[in-house]
């Protein structure tokens, strides 16, 4: 099979970028110019940082093989001889496996000068981060790879033709290497069947919150939230949903209504206001209190933001402070329209999109449920009762024994 | 060229042009911090945000690349809203204490605040607090006004060459700062309070002493290196409080070294000689100026009556245009021909050989057009901070420099290649490079190499590799930095050199000891005919010697020598700006004459341009002009010509004919000399260990070495012995352990028990064996003799 016959398969299959933002694979990798002299990089990005995402760590323990296969199809297709996996810092013990898998793919003549005794050369690198969410920034990915602080780089120009070391490189998700065994195994149509048009496949789905079996969960995409809930055994304690994150932590949050009615995929998700993304699934019942739950989230992007450009440095922790601020009871009438001003300020004016990510949970969350928040500036206290609160959080409770 | 629309107005810019360049084409402002058209683009303060047409985002316009059709708006409200959203930003975490902040007054932050900034904060949240850092003695911090532009991080790394501060943590924690229990030791470090937007980074030594606003600015030439560096002098009631860079894209764009930034601590410090001075019976006098004129004039008429060729003058080379032609037609009226400023030379049988003044050999600018460079003898980023700056810039375009010399001191330039050897090998290191070129070249080695010495010379790997790249380009270069000229075959380096850019094709030059190496040429304050140089005047003590701007101790080749002839005169007339220890003991009249701050001069520059300024503030208590001081001097020893009512009438006088009216350079430049029989062996022993002489960038020049805050940098600490590995355990000795050295030559100088040295030793393996590094230009350095010498060593 020709590179560019591998790339049609692979643009016939849909298969849309696993990461979070949903952009066409074969589209992207016939970004890469495969005629370019000297080196040429594939990248997979297993730095999975994100609260609620968890499944390319599963991948990665459970199935190495697949997603060291799909990269050296990638390097095939793109022209590339060098792969990186950069891992996420706090899952040390996938690394260490991904390694012993790297060994035994070496020991078979699957990497090497000659990939299964052809001309073609491929070798691939494990690398391991320190945690820091940004580097899962691509990026900020490549500044880590090479040995500098992980901050995002302005773009263009885009990694396709600037990338690592200067050199063009394409970077993907994990799930994303994954599955191209699959579509050359089975053909791009098979994968497309899989799911629905535009959104090919299956997909890892990363449940996790008030349910009773938080987990991964590969489904078919356009599965209806209400089955995959059901797979994941159903609501904890028989309580209300009240809302869920569909994308992990930096999709907009959805209420139950509109969730119940969506499925999961892509484009509907998108039809509902949030993303796909990365396919964490964070559910939320009735005993969650959003400003509490918004406060984490805020704190996380405060923690994680690279400081490198001013209004994520700055913005992200005015929103935390201010919401901080309303969840311990001192805040003021005027403090949504400040948090939404400053998302305002924040959205689309920074070097990657991690001014974007903290800005969307606050905007959703104010939007939809800003009774509570209102309540919280009223009162200064929750409008869920602390004792449901407290019930609620209990993770190792029994099942059914509120 | 690429239409665009900026502002509704139609514009066509060159390809590879941002938008920023696109506005500043067309003379739009738009705000900004992190960008500096000299830095690399960093994108991270985002207030150059601006609409483009079709783009969903607002984008930054310094990163932005221009496309055909583009349409840009800079003032559009989204462009607006963006640029004052990001402002605000800034803002919640800066402390705002501008009343109190040196930046006050000339503060981007503060500038662009009242543009784009609220009258009240909305934050009402704890502001962040940011501990501050030590940069060294030059460089204050207050680092809770840091916007993290990384300008000065940038600069580092890309402009002095060596990532000297970073930026630690993460987000709002994010901080800028040097490497743990570090400071910033270039030699160009001042220049990041000029690129720090806010009050972060300030000048520790002019720090609290005045408000911007109240300086009054004055034009005026760095009278230090030989680039000639435009400054401004900022002074308050006629003191000079401040030194900024004035732009000159064609000499120091907009950088200057902290020496040409610094240096004017000196200017108000208390070693300043404020009167004149007369010492009877080993006691020294404050007297009026008539009286030690007087006495000026009547010991040299005396003197000269028993023989003018009694006399020497020793000027120093960064003296102004003025003040050494007046100094030498003085002493010529006299009849005195001893007249130099090449103090720190040991070889001047180029004299008679030389078609011309010797120059840099181009353009300052060109420097950056070289593409093959070969620079021979240099401690380049100490001697010509700003010239390494250009040359490393250059080897990023893939300029290939090639150094040559006998210490292998790191320039932050990429290096090509290397040769780093004994002083007395340098000679025959250079021949190598032409007969290797000529051999390439299928060119007869013959006509250059007319004693013969070339023959039995074997080509080394480096040479060969250094001659490869210098004939791959298309414009290469050859410089001889201030060790080559002071090296005692100094004529033969510059005759090799010569010949060398002859058989390549390029340019050669030379890079200028001092402010004016070159105007002391023009102004013929150099030796003619039957004069003495400097080595001579020294060599063979005169009866009298007239000094200007000059502590021979530290300024000469043989500073040991140069003492005691200066001891044994008769009479020692010197014209200082300084008190110095030395002179109260070997002078018997100082005389206090103007800093380049207090004076009108002209200097001329390593290129040939003559730059000259006025004064900034009036001269300090008696202190007076020097080229009013010689004048009134001549007129009281009645030498004709010396009627002078201006330094123009002097400066139009010195430059004769050499330079038009309509030209800022003089003529007559030209490093081409005569064949002269190359000898390559020298004198010294191949086992000797040889001295390698640096002189410090902040020993090098008077002004330099009292200034307090200078004095206290890295640059500046107690000069030890340096040696590589091989030739310490020759010696058996230690890095950290001590060293008695002394110079092999003390037949005809004092007692050889004065003549050991002990010094701390210091492990150095950018070194050749058998070489010891001492510098000079200071006074724990002095009883180790001349520069270039053969040295004895025992472990102390």
């Amino acid at each position: 099979m020709s590179p560019d016959d591998l790339i049609a398969e692979i643009k016939k299959s849909l298969l849309r970028g696993r990461g979070g933002a949903g952009f066409p694979t074969g589209l992207k990798w016939s970004f890469m110019p495969r005629s370019f002299p000297g080196d040429k990089y594939v990248v997979c990005n297993s730095d999975e940082g994100e609260p609620g995402t968890f499944k390319d760590r599963d991948l990665l323990r459970f199935d190495p093989h697949a997603v060291i296969e799909g990269m050296i199809i990638a390097g095939y297709a793109m022209g590339a001889s060098r792969g990186y996996n950069y891992i996420h810092g706090e899952i040390f013990s996938i690394y260490e496996r991904f390694e012993e898998a790297l060994d035994e793919a070496r020991a078979a003549g699957y990497l090497g000068a000659s990939v299964c005794g052809s001309a073609f050369a491929f070798e691939l690198f494990a690398h391991h981060g320190y945690g820091a969410y940004i580097c899962g920034e691509e990026t900020g990915l490549l500044e880590s790879i090479e040995g500098k602080k992980g901050q995002p780089r302005f773009k263009p120009p885009f990694p396709a033709s600037y990338g690592l070391y200067g050199k063009p490189t394409t970077i993907n998700n994990t799930e994303t290497f994954a599955a191209i065994p699959f579509i050359l195994g089975m053909g791009g149509d098979a994968f497309l069947a899989m799911g629905k048009p535009n959104n090919g496949g299956t997909k890892l789905f990363s449940v996790s919150g008030h349910v009773n079996r938080p987990g991964n969960y590969e489904v078919p995409l356009g599965t209806p939230f209400a089955t995959l809930l059901e797979m994941a055994g159903g609501m904890r304690g028989g309580r209300k949903l009240k809302a869920v994150i569909p994308g992990g932590s930096s999709a907009p949050v959805l209420p139950a209504a509109v969730m119940m009615e969506t499925t999961m995929d892509y484009d509907s998700i998108a039809k509902a206001g949030s993303m796909l993304g990365s396919g964490a699934v964070i559910v939320m019942d009735e005993s969650t209190c959003m400003v509490k739950a918004l406060e984490r989230l805020s704190y996380f992007y405060f923690e994680e933001s690279c400081g490198q450009c001013t209004p994520c440095r700055e913005g992200t922790g005015w929103l935390y402070r201010v919401v901080h601020r309303i969840e311990h009871g001192l805040g003021k009438p005027e403090d949504l329209d400040l948090l939404n001003r400053v998302t305002d300020n924040i959205m689309g004016r920074t070097i990657c999109a991690l001014g974007d990510a903290a800005s969307l949970p606050v905007r959703s969350f104010i939007k939809h449920f800003k009774s509570e928040f209102e309540y919280h500036i009223e009162h200064g206290k929750c409008l869920v009762d602390p004792a449901v609160q407290s019930a609620g959080s209990g993770f190792f409770r029994a099942e059914g024994s509120l | 060229m690429i239409d665009i629309e900026l502002n509704g107005k139609a514009l066509q810019v060159a390809p590879g042009s941002t938008i920023m360049d696109a506005a500043h084409q067309a003379g739009t402002y738009i705000p900004h911090f992190c960008y500096h058209k000299k830095l690399s683009i960093a994108a991270n303060c985002r207030m150059c945000l601006v609409q483009v047409e079709k783009a969903p985002k607002p984008l930054p316009a310094c990163a932005t690349p221009i496309t055909p059709g583009m349409k840009i708006f800079t003032h559009s409200e989204l462009a607006v809203s963006a640029q004052k959203g990001v402002m605000e930003f800034l803002l919640i975490n800066h402390p705002l204490d501008c009343p109190i902040c040196d930046q006050g007054g000339e503060c981007q932050l503060q500038d662009l605040a009242v543009g784009y900034g609220d009258s009240a904060s909305k934050y009402e949240e704890e502001k962040r607090v940011v501990a501050d850092k030590d940069l060294g003695p030059l460089v204050k911090t207050d680092m809770t006004r840091c916007i993290n532009c990384t300008r000065c991080i940038r600069f580092t790394q890309e402009i002095a060459g060596v990532m000297e501060l970073g930026q630690a943590f993460r987000g709002e924690h994010a901080e800028v700062m040097p490497f743990v229990e570090k400071t910033v030791d270039s030699e160009l470090s001042g220049n990041i309070i000029d690129l720090c937007p806010v009050g972060a980074l300030t000048s520790k030594p002019f720090r609290f002493s005045a408000r911007t606003w109240e300086l009054s600015r004055r034009k005026s030439i760095s009278p230090h290196d030989s680039l000639g560096s435009n400054l401004i002098v900022q002074t308050k009631n006629d003191r000079v409080m401040r030194v900024l860079p004035r732009e000159n894209e064609e000499i120091n764009e907009c950088w200057i070294s902290d020496k040409d930034r610094y240096s004017y601590e000196a200017l108000n410090s208390s070693s300043r000689l404020t009167s004149p001075m007369i010492k009877q019976d080993g006691v020294w006098h404050e007297v009026e100026w008539s009286v030690a004129l007087d006495y000026v004039a009547h010991s040299l008429r005396d003197i000269a009556k028993a023989g003018a060729e009694t006399i020497g003058g020793l000027f120093s080379p960064h003296a102004t245009l003025e003040e050494l032609y007046l100094g030498q037609k003085l002493l010529r009226g006299l009849g005195c021909e001893n007249i130099d400023t090449r103090l720190r030379h040991s070889d001047f049988s180029a004299d008679e050989k030389r078609h011309g003044l010797p120059w840099l050999g181009m353009k300052i600018t060109e420097l950056s057009q070289l593409d093959r460079v070969l620079v021979v003898g240099s401690f380049l980023r100490k001697d010509h901070p700003l010239v390494a700056q250009r040359l490393r810039q250059s080897a990023k375009r893939g300029a290939q420099i090639n150094f040559l010399h006998s210490a292998g001191d790191d320039q932050f330039i990429r290096r090509s290649g290397q040769a780093v050897l004994p002083p007395s090998q340098m000679p025959s290191f250079l021949a190598q490079i032409v007969k290797a070129v000529c051999a390439q070249k299928k060119l007869p080695v013959e006509a250059i190499d007319i004693a013969g010495a070339f023959k039995d010379l074997a080509i080394s790997t480096e040479a060969e590799r250094i001659a490869q790249s210098l004939i791959s380009g298309r414009s290469p270069g050859i410089l001889l930095g201030n060790f080559a000229q002071q090296h005692p075959q100094a004529a033969t380096l510059h005759a090799l050199a010569f010949r060398l850019s002859e058989l390549i094709g390029g340019k050669m030059g030379f890079l200028g000891e001092a402010a004016n190496s070159l105007g002391a040429y023009v102004a013929k304050a150099v030796p003619q005919e039957h004069g003495l140089n400097a080595h001579s005047m020294l060599a063979k003590p005169r009866r009298a010697y007239v000094l200007l701007g000059v502590e021979p101790e530290l300024d000469c080749a043989h500073a040991l020598q140069a003492l005691a002839a200066l001891n044994q005169a008769a009479s020692v007339v010197v014209l200082s700006s300084f008190k110095s220890q030395a002179a109260l003991s070997y002078a018997d009249v100082l005389l206090p004459v103007s800093p380049f701050t207090e004076t009108s001069g002209t200097f001329i520059n390593c290129e040939g341009r003559v730059q000259s300024f006025y004064a900034a503030v009036k001269p300090l208590a008696q202190t007076r002009p020097a080229w009013k001081v010689l004048r009134v001097l001549a007129n009281l020893l009645n030498i004709p010509g010396f009627d002078y009512s201006s330094s123009e009438e002097v400066k139009a006088e010195a430059l004769g004919a050499v330079k038009s009216d309509t030209s800022d350079f003089v003529t007559g430049l030209d490093n081409a000399i005569s064949d002269l029989p190359i000898h390559l062996s020298s004198d010294f022993p191949i086992e000797n260990v040889e001295r390698v002489a640096d002189v410090p960038i902040h020993f090098a020049d008077m002004l330099a070495r009292y200034a307090p805050a200078l004095q206290k940098t890295k640059d500046s600490a107690s000069p030890v012995a340096r040696m590589n590995s091989v030739t310490l355990s020759r010696f058996g000795l230690i890095s950290g352990g001590r060293v008695k050295v002394g110079a092999g030559d003390t037949a005809n100088i004092a007692s050889s028990a004065d003549l050991s040295a002990l010094m701390p030793v210091e492990l150095d393996d950018h070194l050749a064996d058998n070489v010891i590094r001492i510098a000079g230009g200071h006074a724990s350095t002095v009883v180790v003799g001349p520069m270039f010498a053969s040295l004895q060593v025992e472990k102390a």
